[in-house]
């Protein structure tokens, strides 16, 4: 258990099905569909997309909130599928989740101690005062604090707690669900600065999941896009001009905050399809400027080229 | 404790709050207290002074057996009270478990528990409560079973309507993260989140079943004489209800005035918990 | 003439003031951005312009809305009809919630030009659908008779822009028009807005927390700070030569694909709420470069190279 990657998803796919009622047909929609990636220890791997592209669902299949319909996921060689409940119970305490909506994940009866001392009580342990006062001292929140229930603090006061909780019990791998994507940009900035000194500080591995490229190419070491839930680019540095033409599109959706770089929008037309109807080729074909008729009768596969960049696609630009 | 304290203190400094609190405690303190407060008893006959209408003597009055008619009515919360109380209790106890078992696991229990409600919501509590009486046979222990069954459905429904709301919430997938079990997240999440909006339907729904037990006893199938009740007191003034009319007067105000008490303490406490929208589910 | 001048416009909810000294200026066929924290009086400054203050019990205290010469916060609400929704168009933050979900498409837009054009069904229909067309919606007619859950929310803010160009108006306030869209989609919402504004001459207030956007579209920028101005400048010299600290720190909050790791730094604390503002700069408890007099003396809005500062120790001016 040396050289292997901490955290690898094996082909893994996750589908919902609506249960019908009385009039309606029961409806199935693939919101992962057989995706593979490893992430190294260490590493900051950034997942992008847009809504429905299956990013959450991911970060919740890596810490096996959900289970895969097909596929596995391993942590540190071993499959989470495979675990006895207390066995997973007990892995749980090395990876930790960061939340989206900080004002949602934190429970409004708890104090912040309680919040903290949590992890500790799930797992059957008990806490100190002097440990809840050092995770306080960790994510710059003041010791005074402890005391504070959720609807005293900020918005980002309450992030922090939420990296506090999940930082909680050492873990090496924590899954961070776009934890700046509701904060004010100066908050996200403050937030995101937390997180790289906390990895800096503690070797710790993120799995990133956000919507916004710009943030991903600033924060992570490795670039995964996501489309209708599959991965079409896997760009393993960030200074790799991306190929997909998906990628492409939404590098030229973020504008640069600076006048001097203004240029012409050239707008994808349309919007993402319904998940649950997915075109039979493509995904991305209806809304791609280089679609060829091959694109909307063949799923392109995800090839890897020798540096590790893999993409998705028929026509990769620059070729 | 704290929890339950500040909603309670917040609510008794809300002038409807504190006038209904009021009532219900001195009503509490004064049942408790009869024995020492009244120089008579309530089960002891004085023919001669049957239908005494109210005085100094008897502030309220006595009844066709010349008994004191205040003290009886305070015996009578006693009896009105507790069993409402304690059948509403023990309705809350079983909904709340039911609920939260069947809004948590969902599945075929869910669906079992929702059919058997959902049936036992379309009857209204009066007849639920008078089949089972007719079954159990009349007497205290009857009238208590009758109530706690009649109201179950509505706390079962709230309870199962609160958890699968909260199921949802980010924080308990948050739990889950940490490797929670189903068992910690329902103690620790799931139901004190709550636990709140169904305690004040729990404490609404007492009114409701003072006035359930009452009917009970107006039927002769509560508690059986001499143990006073107001719903017995009340039947037995309707045969007086021209020459002695105080006799069930006094018996009817005091289900009136305690009934619209708990309401009002009730919307009291919902406003100082905040939990208008929350209560709608019922 | 000067299509819009905010001048010297304080606001006061009941008896506390969440905004004092509010002043800027836009001409037609400019885009202002008005930019800053939540918290910093963007969305209440959109509700003045709008004369929409008294829904939330607000009113304008002190200062003008000068619109086309005449100022807004003199008129009686009989006269301010006309200027709301038809002179003056409103674009809220959410499409979502800013349509009637149980009516169709065609008749909220309709009801536009039917009050304030005075046109009958037929010819606002008509109208509704060569606006919808204008805006390159495809099957503007079957548009018109569908609902607005069968629309993507890229599509619903297109129909509430549509709806706000109906009665032709001369100034537009967006308020937030692309935060609760899809990236590729507010690229394409951004690109629309721009277009118009440039093609009809419009002038457009556009209410954004995205520096991104404002360096693509913006003419020109305010910056709100706690209520107050803390900067007004032309784009370019703004980004180039910001004057304010509070503008410099906010244009470091966007990480950028140059960054090395760790310069992307944020602002410390937070925005005061209405009942804590400090005196002196509110600005001074998170400002590096705050002194004394800062804490004392609130700075007042003084003209510089590109625009107008508040800040004792501006930037580039002296």
């Amino acid at each position: 258990m040396t050289a292997g990657p901490l955290l690898r998803f094996a082909a893994v796919s996750r589908r919902f099905t609506s249960p019908g009622g009385w009039f309606s047909p029961a409806r199935s929609m693939t919101a992962v569909r057989s995706v593979s990636f490893d992430i190294a220890k260490g590493d900051v791997v950034g997942v992008v997309g847009e809504s429905g592209c299956g990013k959450s669902t991911l970060a919740r299949l890596a810490l096996r909130l959900i289970t895969p319909t097909a596929g596995s996921v391993a942590f540190q060689g071993s499959d989470l599928g495979s675990l006895s409940p207390r066995a997973l119970r007990a892995l749980r305490g090395k990876m930790g989740m960061v939340f989206q909506d900080p004002y949602a994940s934190l429970d409004p009866r708890y104090t912040v101690t309680d919040v903290l001392a949590e992890p500790f009580r799930v797992q059957g342990d008990s806490v100190t005062h002097a440990r809840i006062d050092d995770l306080l001292d960790q994510v710059g929140l003041p010791r005074a604090m402890a005391e504070s229930y959720p609807h005293h603090l900020s918005g980002g006061q309450r992030q922090r707690v939420g990296i506090a909780r999940a930082l909680a019990t050492e873990p090496d791998f924590v899954v961070l669900d776009e934890p700046t994507a509701s904060l004010d940009v100066s908050i996200q900035a403050q937030i995101v600065t937390l997180l790289a000194e906390l990895r800096a500080r503690r070797g710790l591995t993120y799995l990133f999941i956000s919507h916004d490229l710009g943030l991903v190419r600033y924060f992570c070491d490795r670039i995964v896009v996501m489309y209708l839930g599959a991965v079409v680019e896997d760009l393993p540095d960030t200074a790799i001009t991306p190929r997909h033409p998906y990628t492409a599109a939404l590098m030229a959706s973020s504008f640069a905050p600076d006048p001097a770089l203004r240029r012409a929008i050239a707008p994808l037309k349309g919007e993402i399809p319904s998940p649950f109807n997915l075109p039979k080729g493509c995904a991305f074909a209806a809304r791609c400027p280089s679609v060829s008729e091959q694109c909307r009768f063949e799923v392109p596969p995800l090839v890897a080229a020798q540096d590790g960049h893999a993409l998705a696609c028929f026509h990769p630009l620059g070729t | 404790m704290n929890a339950l304290a500040t909603p309670i203190i917040r609510s008794l400094r809300q002038p409807k709050g504190a006038i209904a609190g009021g009532w219900l405690i001195g009503l509490v303190l004064l049942a408790v207290f009869v024995p020492l407060l009244s120089p008579y008893a309530y089960d002891v006959q004085n023919l001669p002074n049957a239908f005494a209408p109210p005085s100094g003597a008897h502030w309220f009055g006595t009844d066709e057996f010349g008994r004191d008619l205040l003290t009886r009515i305070l015996y009578g919360a006693r009896t009105s009270l507790s069993v409402s109380a304690i059948a509403i209790g023990l309705s809350v106890t079983v909904g709340m478990c039911l609920g939260a078992a069947a809004g948590y696991l969902g599945g075929w229990f869910d669906r079992i528990v929702t059919s058997i409600v959902d049936l036992s919501w379309s009857f209204p509590e009066i007849l639920v409560a008078l089949i089972l009486v007719a079954i159990i046979g009349p007497g205290v222990t009857g009238t208590l079973v009758a109530i706690g069954v009649a109201y179950l459905a509505q706390f079962t429904r709230l309870t199962r309507a609160q958890i699968m709301a909260i199921k949802s919430e980010t924080y308990v997938e948050a739990s889950r993260s940490l490797g929670a079990s189903n068992v910690f997240i329902l103690g620790r999440h799931l139901i004190p989140n709550a636990l709140a909006p169904v305690l004040v339907s729990a404490m609404l729904a007492t009114g409701d079943a003072i006035i359930l037990e009452a009917t009970l006893g107006f039927f002769g199938l509560g508690a059986q004489p001499p143990t006073p009740s107001w719903g017995s007191m009340m039947s037995s003034g309707t045969a007086q209800l021209f020459k002695a009319p105080w006799i069930i007067l006094f018996p009817g105000l005091a289900v009136a005035i305690t009934v619209i008490a708990i309401n009002l303490f009730g919307d009291a406490l919902i406003k100082s918990l905040d939990i208008r929208s929350r209560m709608r589910a019922a | 003439m000067t299509l819009l001048s905010v001048e010297n416009m304080s606001v006061s909810i009941g008896s506390i003031s969440p905004l004092n000294a509010i002043s800027f200026a836009l001409e037609r066929g400019e885009i202002l951005a008005l930019v800053g924290e939540s918290g910093s009086g963007k969305s209440l400054t959109a509700l003045a312009l709008t004369g929409l203050l008294h829904l939330i019990g607000g009113r304008v205290t002190q200062g003008a809305i000068r619109f086309d010469g005449v100022d807004l916060t003199t008129l009686p609400e009989a006269r301010l009809r006309p200027y709301r929704g038809k002179r003056i168009a409103f674009i809220t933050q959410n499409p979502m919630t800013a349509l009637d979900p149980v009516q169709q498409i065609g008749p909220q837009i309709d009801i536009v030009s039917r009050l304030h054009l005075g046109l009958d069904a037929r010819a606002a229909r008509a109208r509704s659908i060569e606006t919808l067309t204008q805006l390159r919606i495809p099957d503007a007619a079957a548009i018109c008779q569908s609902y607005p859950h069968q629309l993507s929310g890229g599509m619903k803010q297109r129909i509430v822009i549509a709806m706000a160009l109906v009665g032709e108006p001369d100034l537009i306030v967006a308020d937030e028009p692309t935060t609760a869209l899809d990236v590729t989609v507010q690229a394409q919402i951004v690109h629309l807005l721009d277009n118009l504004v440039r093609d009809r001459g419009l002038g457009l207030i556009l209410i954004t927390h995205d520096m991104g956007v404002v360096a693509q579209i913006a003419t020109s920028v305010a910056v709100l700070y706690a209520g107050r101005m803390a900067e007004a400048q032309e784009v370019n010299s703004l980004f180039r030569t910001p004057a304010h600290p509070y503008t410099t720190a906010l244009i470091d909050c966007i990480p950028r694909a140059t960054m090395q790791p760790g310069e992307l730094t944020g602002i410390p604390g937070t925005v005061p709420g209405v009942a804590d503002y400090p005196p002196g700069c509110r600005y001074h408890p998170r400002c590096p470069r705050a002194q004394d007099i800062c804490r004392s003396d609130i700075p007042a809005l003084r003209v510089i190279a590109g625009g107008v500062v508040a800040c004792h120790f501006a930037m580039g001016a002296t």
